[in-house]
C-alpha cells in the first residue's frame, strides 16, 4: 500500500487551487466550479485516508461528498440564471443593491 | 501562540503529512499566482475568438440557449449522482438479500417522487 | 459470499431514534404532492397541512423523552441535547408557518414549495442537532442549507432577494469546504469521525498536540462559525438577512443558528477535556469580537431588518460566551439563551414585517414614527421584544443574558463577562432607538397602515410573547430542562 502522503499533497493542491479561484475570481460561475474543485481535493483526501486505514467511511464519506455537491451545484446554477436574468451579470463586483 | 507552536514536535510523524500539506497549498497558491505574474499577456482578436477545435469560428460564443437545457442539465447532474449510490448496492445484491432490495426500493422510490415531481411542474416539457 | 445478517432490532431502534426527523420528512414530500393537486386559490390549506406534520413531531419528541437512544451504529443519537433543540427548532417551524400565509399572500408569492422547502431544512437541522458522527452532522449542516440558500432567494424577481441568496450561497459553500477539509483531516489523523470516538481519543495528549489533528479542529471550527455568524466569518448574514423574505430571515436567526450551534456545542463540550488550553484562547477572540463587531455595526444601521441582522450576529457572540469555558453552567446557559432567542427573534421579524407594507423600502426605521399610540397593540409586542433583545427585566432576554455572564464570572472569566456586559449596554441604544421612533417622534406626513393581522400571525405574535414573559418571569423549569440536557451530553 502506498503512503497516503502524496495522495494528501494532491489533495492539498487542488483544496488550495479551489481555495485561490474562490477568492481571486470575480465570476460566480467560476467560483461555483472552485468549490467544486475544492470539494474534490477534500474527496481525494478522504478515499486515500479509507484506503490506507481499510476504513470504509472515507469512501462512504466521499459518496456523500459527491452528492452534496450536485446538489450544491444545481441549486447554485438556479440562482445564477435567476441573477443573470435580472441583471445579465454574474460578475460578484457588480451585485451592490446590498452593501457588501 | 507560542505555546502551540513550540507543541508541534518535529520528530511527529504526522508533522510531514503536515507539511506535505502546506506544500501542496503553497503550490496551488504559487501556481496560480506566478501564472498570473509571469504569463505574457497578449490581448488580439485572435485570442478573443471563440475556439472551435481549431477551426474559424463563425458566430459569437454568446448565442443565446433556451433555459430548458439548463432544467434538462439540472436534472441530468442530480439523478446521476443518485444513481452512483447504486452501484455499491448491486455489487453486494446478493449479500445484503431481501433488506437490501427493500431500502434501495424505498431510495427509488423517493428518487421516483422526485422526477414525478419535475414532471408534473413541466421541467420535462420540450415545446 | 455468505449473506450479510442484519439485526432486526438495531434497526428498529434506529428508525424509533430518528422518528420525528422520519414524520418532517414525511410531511415535506406530502406537501410537494398535494401542492400538484390543488388549485392556486387554495394553496393556504399547505400550510395548515405542514403545521399539523410539525406539531406531530413535536409530539413525538415528547414521546421519546429524554432517554438516550442511539441508532445507525451511532451516527445519530436521541439524548436530551437533541430532543431540546428539537423543541427548539420546531417551535421556531412552527411559528414560522403561521406567520407564512399571510406574508406570502401579501408578497404575492404563494407558492407550494416554500413550504416544503422549509420543513426539508427544518429535517436537516434536527439531524445537525442529533448527529454523533460528523458525517451526520455534515449531511444535516447541508440539508439545512440547500433548501435555506433557495429560500432566501425565493423572490426571484426582487433583486435585493436573489442577489442575498448568491453571496449566502457562494459563501456557504466555501465554508462547508472549509468544513470538510477539516473532518478530513481530523479522519487522517485518528480513523474515525464519530464524535464520541475522538473525545475518547483526545484523553492521550499526543493527540491533542498533533498538529494536524488541531488543523482539522481549526477548519472544522471555521466552516460551523460561517453558519452561527461569527466575525470574520460573518460577511454573508447582513446581505443574507436583509434580502431574504422577511419570514425567512426570522426562521433563518432562529432556527440555523440553534442547530449550528448544536452542533458546536455537542463537539466542543465532548472534546473540551483535551482541547482546553488551546481552545478557551480561540473562543475567547471569537466571542469578544463577535459581540463588539456586530453591536457597533448595528448602531448605525437605518434599516430596521439589517439592524436585527447584526443585532443577531452579536446574540451568537453572547452565546459563545457560555461555551468558552466548556463546563456545564456555561452550557446549559447557552442553550437556555437559544430557546429564548428564537421566541423573541422570531416575535421582532413578525411585528416589523406587519408594520412594513413591502420588502426593500418598507424597512427603514422612520416608517415606526407614530405607530405606538396609534397601533398600540403593535407598538406593545414590539416593544416587549426589543426589551427582551436588549436584556432588560422581567423579560427572558435578561434571564438569559444573567445566567451566561454568571456562568462566565463563576469560571474565572471576569473580562469576558465585564465585555459582555458593556456590549450589552450598548445594545440598549439601538433596541431603544427604535421604541422611541415608535412613541415620541412625529410621523412625517402620511403614517403608513400596517397590515391587517391574520388570526395565524396573531397566534405567532401572542405565543412568542406570552412565551418572553413567561420564560423571563418563571424560567425555573426551562433552565432545568436546558440543565438535564446538558448532563445527557456529559454523561
Amino acid at each position: 500500500m502506498m503512503e497516503p502522503a502524496a495522495y494528501l499533497l494532491l489533495s492539498g493542491i487542488l483544496f488550495g487551487i479551489g481555495v485561490v479561484g474562490v477568492v481571486a475570481r470575480k465570476n460566480a460561475l467560476i467560483i461555483l466550479m472552485s468549490v467544486e474543485i475544492m470539494l474534490n481535493g477534500v474527496n481525494v483526501a478522504f478515499i486515500a485516508v479509507g484506503s490506507h486505514l481499510g476504513d470504509v467511511t472515507g469512501s462512504v464519506f466521499a459518496f456523500m461528498v459527491m452528492t452534496v455537491a450536485a446538489a450544491e451545484a444545481a441549486v447554485g446554477l438556479a440562482i445564477l440564471i435567476a441573477i443573470y436574468r435580472l441583471k445579465e451579470t454574474i460578475d460578484i463586483t457588480e451585485l451592490n443593491v446590498l452593501k457588501w | 501562540m507560542a505555546n502551540f507552536v513550540s507543541s508541534i514536535r518535529f520528530s511527529d510523524p504526522y508533522f510531514s503529512v503536515l507539511l506535505m500539506l502546506g506544500i501542496g497549498v503553497g503550490m496551488a497558491v504559487a501556481f496560480v499566482l506566478l501564472s498570473q505574474a509571469l504569463g505574457p499577456k497578449r490581448y488580439d482578436r485572435v485570442k478573443y475568438s471563440v475556439y472551435e477545435c481549431g477551426v474559424d469560428p463563425f458566430t459569437t460564443a454568446s448565442v443565446r440557449i433556451p433555459v430548458k437545457f439548463y432544467l434538462i442539465a439540472l436534472l441530468f447532474i442530480l439523478f446521476d449522482l443518485e444513481s452512483a449510490f447504486i452501484y455499491p448496492w448491486a455489487v453486494l445484491f446478493r449479500q445484503l438479500g431481501w433488506f437490501g432490495f427493500i431500502e434501495m426500493g424505498i431510495f427509488i422510490l423517493i428518487l421516483l417522487a422526485g422526477l414525478i415531481y419535475a414532471w408534473k411542474k413541466g421541467a420535462l416539457e420540450w415545446q | 459470499m455468505s449473506p450479510i445478517p442484519i439485526d432486526a432490532a438495531a434497526l428498529l431502534t434506529g428508525l424509533r431514534c430518528i422518528l420525528p426527523e422520519i414524520l418532517v420528512v414525511a410531511t415535506a414530500i406530502f406537501v410537494l404532492f398535494v401542492d400538484l393537486m390543488i388549485p392556486e386559490e387554495n394553496k393556504r390549506i399547505l400550510c395548515g397541512i405542514s403545521l399539523i406534520g410539525v406539531v406531530i413531531s413535536l409530539f413525538s419528541v415528547f414521546l421519546l423523552g429524554p432517554a438516550r437512544i442511539s441508532g445507525f451504529s451511532g451516527a445519530v443519537v436521541h439524548d436530551g441535547l437533541g430532543a431540546f433543540f428539537e423543541i427548539v427548532i420546531l417551535a421556531a417551524c412552527a411559528l414560522t408557518l403561521l406567520m407564512a400565509t399571510g406574508y406570502s399572500e401579501w408578497e404575492g408569492t404563494h407558492k407550494g414549495e416554500f413550504y416544503s422547502l422549509l420543513l426539508l431544512s427544518t429535517s436537516g437541522m434536527m439531524f445537525m442537532a442529533k448527529g454523533t458522527d460528523l458525517m451526520t452532522v455534515f449531511l444535516g449542516l447541508e440539508t439545512l442549507s440547500i433548501p435555506i440558500y433557495v429560500l432566501v432567494g425565493f423572490h426571484r424577481h426582487r433583486m435585493s432577494s436573489i442577489e442575498g441568496a448568491l453571496k449566502y450561497f457562494l459563501l456557504g459553500a466555501f465554508a462547508s469546504g472549509f468544513f470538510l477539509y477539516g473532518v478530513a483531516l481530523m479522519y487522517a489523523a485518528t480513523g474515525t469521525t464519530k464524535i464520541p470516538a475522538l473525545a475518547a481519543m483526545l484523553l492521550d495528549a499526543r493527540l491533542a498536540a498533533n498538529p494536524v489533528f488541531l488543523a482539522g479542529v481549526g477548519l472544522l471550527l471555521v466552516g460551523l462559525a460561517f453558519k452561527v455568524s461569527l466575525v470574520p466569518f460573518h460577511m454573508w448574514t447582513p446581505d443574507a438577512y436583509e434580502g431574504a423574505p422577511t419570514v425567512v430571515t426570522a426562521f433563518m436567526s432562529a432556527a440555523v443558528k440553534a442547530a449550528a450551534f448544536a452542533a458546536l456545542i455537542r463537539v466542543l463540550l465532548l472534546t473540551f477535556g483535551g482541547l482546553q488550553p488551546v481552545m478557551w484562547k480561540v473562543l475567547w477572540a471569537l466571542s469578544v469580537l463577535t459581540m463588539t463587531v456586530g453591536n457597533l455595526s448595528a448602531l448605525l444601521q437605518d434599516n430596521v431588518k439589517r439592524m436585527l441582522a447584526y443585532s443577531s450576529i452579536a446574540h451568537a457572540g453572547y452565546v459563545l460566551v457560555g461555551l468558552v469555558s466548556g463546563d456545564f453552567l456555561g452550557g446549559q446557559a447557552a442553550l437556555f439563551y437559544l430557546l429564548v432567542y428564537a421566541f423573541m427573534n422570531i416575535g421582532a421579524f413578525g411585528v416589523v414585517i406587519l408594520i412594513a407594507q413591502k420588502e426593500d423600502e418598507g424597512y427603514d426605521i422612520r416608517n415606526l414614527a407614530g405607530i405606538g399610540f396609534k397601533y398600540p397593540a403593535l407598538g406593545a409586542f414590539l416593544t416587549l421584544f426589543l426589551v427582551s433583545l436588549g436584556g432588560i427585566p422581567p423579560t427572558a432576554g435578561f434571564v438569559g443574558k444573567f445566567y451566561l455572564f454568571s456562568a462566565a464570572v463563576k469560571n474565572g472569566y471576569i473580562w469576558l463577562a465585564v465585555l459582555g456586559v458593556l456590549n450589552s449596554a450598548a445594545s440598549i441604544y439601538y433596541y431603544l432607538r427604535l421604541v422611541v421612533y415608535m412613541y415620541m417622534v412625529p410621523a412625517e406626513g402620511e403614517m403608513p397602515v400596517p397590515r391587517p393581522s391574520r388570526l395565524a400571525f396573531s397566534a405567532a405574535l401572542f405565543a412568542s410573547g406570552a412565551a418572553v414573559l413567561l420564560l423571563g418571569i418563571f424560567p425555573g423549569s426551562a433552565l432545568d430542562l436546558a440543565a438535564r440536557s446538558v448532563l445527557s451530553l456529559l454523561m
